[in-house]
């Protein structure tokens, strides 16, 4: 294959946009087109809605779209994660079914992995999967569910081999989330928010072709889901940076953007709002207080510090050096900063922080903050996990004995 | 060094998050003599003697290595490097723990030097610093302890010929070995920050009495010094000792916090080492939850502070106008990170590791002395406040 030159890319992707960009078209009818011409997922194979370019020339591609203001595939939600698991595992059937209207925005999708039974321990699943003709019956219940109130399709782990080892007896499917035997509710925070909901199975049916993957490989498949996931295609979509500019095709954006990013409303607060800390110790004159400078330092200097270890993660990773430890603990440095950051907005709030609402200290953000904390060193992977991750893949450390090895029947389980 | 108007916006634009490759083998390069030069059965040898060190290391240390003039320029007898260099040698130093005027020498005096000397007086005092013919150091603190310069009660009063210096410092870095000692003083009848002024003067000069302090820490030898008219000379002028004063001690405290997220790298090696090999209930006590847990969060400790240490080099190299509040950032998290790691790596050792044959308290001792050396971490957060406008 000839070396593909980035000028050229750039100059295709420019005629192309040229003669076909709208912003009065419908958003569905521009992703169509878009989908079509290969240019909404350019390293996507050739096959499959992509031009079979590196990685690395995608930048060009958006470069050259932002410059015109060009709208790109949907890519809210978790539907990047179900088109490359399905790119990497799917049948062509799956994917001639499923890619395009993941990428025109007419599908949404949701990820039905966790269970009230298996958080940490996502392979512990026990919702059932029974093959009864050309169907599976799908029976059980999942949790954390973003999105599934308005998702059309869940990519389902499920377990199929009850006598095998229970990282083996599970498969992946695809299932359709419009049907009776599914009941979405969603799940109320102690926030006030419900950003997840819990989605409950009664002989929900899966077409047997809906199968990705072989029975007994749904970890596998599953890790390939996750590991995209944690590459950072988690569908917190930035807001669009087209806000100026006019057009039918950006209303319809930004009102899919607002849908999609409504269950995260919450999440700057989740993290802790370092950002407000001074302004506030400011505003309250409670920079006066040796003990509160004190305590605002200590916190500043770790989020510095996590900021930093990030930055030096990166660059390490652009030079091509192997990554070292500091690329695996951001999660964690992120729970220390969020909690020490609650700690001082309370410090520096004192009596007022048992109010909440918009009576109290900014609107009520700081209350948010207080009772949003919590969540930042459970969701995604829970701090003790993380130890355990830095502790054997950076210190390599020796793992704990394992009491769940066998048939999964026999495992102890809630 | 100048600015381009772009990178005034960003800052961390021209800060460096990584180490360059030239800057690895550097590493690599000290870390080798220094574990060929530095073993600990050394480090126990030097701290019992007088002097603290050895001369013939120091020597090779100076011309195999010319680590005494890293960040001196060539045309003072140095190798023209800067802050990230001078940042990596130190934090190689703090990792092996070498018993060496290095410290007091490179870091403190030639820093001070560089920062207030005239030109004639670089020129005429650096090359034997950078050489390692002449050993100095930078005498600031007094009996009470304090770092903030405002407190310096040393007066200087001019004379025919320069000045002479009445009163005493403490605390001083390598005092007992010094050729060339850097004096902090200030004028007769000031206060605060006006007139503050470095002054030089020979170690044997009439009317200074040199005295060795018992210092937990052995591996960082301390000298008290009373000047009684004795003479010595303006280093640069009167118009900026504040400032440069200020200057040298921020560099030093950059300094200061790499070679101690060096230490404190050495001791999770060592934590780590041991709880992969030690047995208690039938399991290596590294495959425990409780274990596997701290160790994870002091890497992550130890991490953090590397960074912050880092930061605040390249950012004192590229001249950034927040550094000096870095210098206080680094050296706070650095020390907090030091002797927590200090003291789980003896906890982590158990019994074993509060004997005098465990190696673990010898950098223990150098957490704790590195501490308070330049500045608690409680100063130095309340300074931060300060230089951010808080």
């Amino acid at each position: 294959m000839s070396k593909i030159n980035e000028a050229e890319v750039r100059a295709e992707v420019r005629t192309w946009l040229t003669a076909n960009w709208d912003p009065e078209m419908s958003l569905v009818a521009w992703r169509s087109k878009l989908a079509d011409s290969g240019w909404a997922m350019p390293h996507w194979p050739e096959a499959w809605y992509g031009r079979g370019l590196p990685v690395g020339l995608t930048r060009v591609v958006d470069e050259e779209f932002a410059s015109v203001g060009a709208v790109g595939a949907a890519k809210s939600g978790v539907r990047l994660l179900a088109a490359a698991t399905l790119l990497e595992h799917g049948t062509d059937l799956q994917k001639k079914n499923f890619l395009r209207r993941i990428l025109t925005g007419e599908d949404n999708w949701c990820q039905l992995f966790s269970e009230p039974g298996s958080g940490s321990d996502l392979a512990g699943a026990t919702t059932r999967a029974d093959l009864n003709g050309d169907y599976w019956i799908i029976n059980g219940q999942k949790v954390w569910t973003t999105s599934a109130h308005h998702a059309d399709h869940g990519l389902l782990l499920a377990r199929t081999d009850w006598d095998a080892p229970k990282h083996e007896g599970m498969s992946f499917f695809v299932i359709d989330i419009r049907q009776p035997g599914v009941d979405v509710q969603p799940l109320k925070q102690m926030n006030g928010h419900a950003s997840f909901n819990q989605v409950f199975f009664t002989d929900a049916k899966v077409p047997a072709e809906n199968l990705v993957g072989r029975v007994g490989e749904g970890w596998k498949v599953a890790v390939t889901t996750l590991a995209h996931e944690r590459r950072g295609a988690d569908g917190l979509s930035a807001p669009s940076k087209r806000g100026s500019r006019t057009g039918r095709i950006y209303l319809e954006e930004r009102a899919e953007l607002e849908t999609a990013n409504q269950p995260y409303k919450w999440y700057p607060q989740r993290a802790g709002r370092v950002d407000l800390v001074i302004e506030r110790a400011k505003e309250t004159g409670a920079n006066s207080d040796p003990n509160v400078r004190q305590e605002i330092a200590k916190l500043m200097i770790m989020a510095k510090s996590a900021e930093w270890t990030a930055r030096r993660a990166r660059a390490a990773q652009q030079q091509g050096r192997p990554q070292g430890p500091e690329g695996s603990l951001g999660k964690l440095a992120a729970s220390n900063v969020a909690r020490a950051a609650a700690r001082v907005h309370t410090l520096i709030t004192g009596t007022e922080a048992m109010l909440t609402g918009s009576g109290s200290p900014r609107d009520g953000i700081i209350a948010e903050i207080l009772v949003s904390v919590p969540a930042v060193s459970i969701a995604g992977g829970t701090d003790e996990i993380q130890r355990n991750i830095i502790a054997e893949r950076v210190l390599d450390l020796p793992k704990e004995p394992r009491f769940d090895t066998g048939p999964f029947r026999n495992v102890r389980r809630n | 060094m100048s600015r381009t108007d772009e990178s005034r916006l960003d800052p961390a634009r021209r800060i460096q998050f990584a180490f360059t490759d030239e800057q690895e083998q550097f590493r690599s390069a000290i870390g080798r003599f220094l574990n060929d030069k530095s073993p600990t059965t050394e480090v126990r040898r030097l701290m019992g003697t007088a002097e603290g060190y050895d001369p013939a290391v120091w020597r090779q240390l100076s011309e195999e290595l010319a680590l005494p003039g890293i960040h001196i320029p060539e045309q003072y007898g140095g190798a023209g490097f800067g802050m990230v260099e001078l940042c990596i040698v130190t934090e190689e130093l703090g990792r092996a723990l070498l018993c060496a005027p290095y410290f007091s020498t490179a870091v403190l005096a030639a820093n001070a030097i560089l920062n207030a000397g005239t030109e004639a007086q670089k020129a005429s005092l650096l090359p034997d610093l950078a050489s390692g013919a002449r050993r100095a150091t930078l005498a600031v603190t007094e009996l009470n302890g304090q770092w903030d310069p405002q407190s310096i009660e040393l007066v200087a009063t001019r004379v025919e010929n320069g000045y002479r210096l009445d009163g005493v410092k403490s605390y001083v870095v390598d005092g007992h070995v010094a050729e060339l000692l850097v004096v902090a003083a200030r004028l007769p009848n000031t206060v605060g920050g006006d007139g503050l002024a470095l002054f030089t003067l020979d170690a044997n000069s009439n009317g200074v009495e040199r005295r060795p302090l018992e210092s937990m820490d052995p591996t960082r030898k301390l000298a008290r010094i009373a000047f009684h008219s004795a003479p010595a000379q303006l280093l640069g002028n009167l118009d900026d000792g504040s400032e440069t004063l200020a200057r040298t001690l921020d560099q030093a405290t950059i300094a200061l916090a790499n070679e101690m997220v060096g230490g404190a790298q050495k001791l999770l090696d060592s934590a780590v080492d041991y709880t992969k090999v030690r047995v208690q209930f039938g399991r290596t006590i590294g495959s425990f939850q409780a274990i596997k847990h701290r160790l994870a969060d002091l890497l992550l400790e130890v991490e953090l502070a590397k960074s912050a240490a880092y930061y605040a080099a390249q950012a004192s190299a590229a001249d950034d106008p927040e550094w000096p509040a870095l210098a206080c950032l680094a050296k706070a998290a650095a020390s907090e990170t030091y002797l927590r790691m200090a003291a789980e790596c003896i906890q982590l050792h158990g019994g074993i590791g509060f004997t005098w044959d465990n190696d673990t308290h010898l950098w223990f001792k150098r957490a704790k002395s590195s501490e308070v050396f330049l500045g608690q971490p409680s100063y130095h957060r309340e300074l931060l406040m300060q230089r951010w406008g808080v």
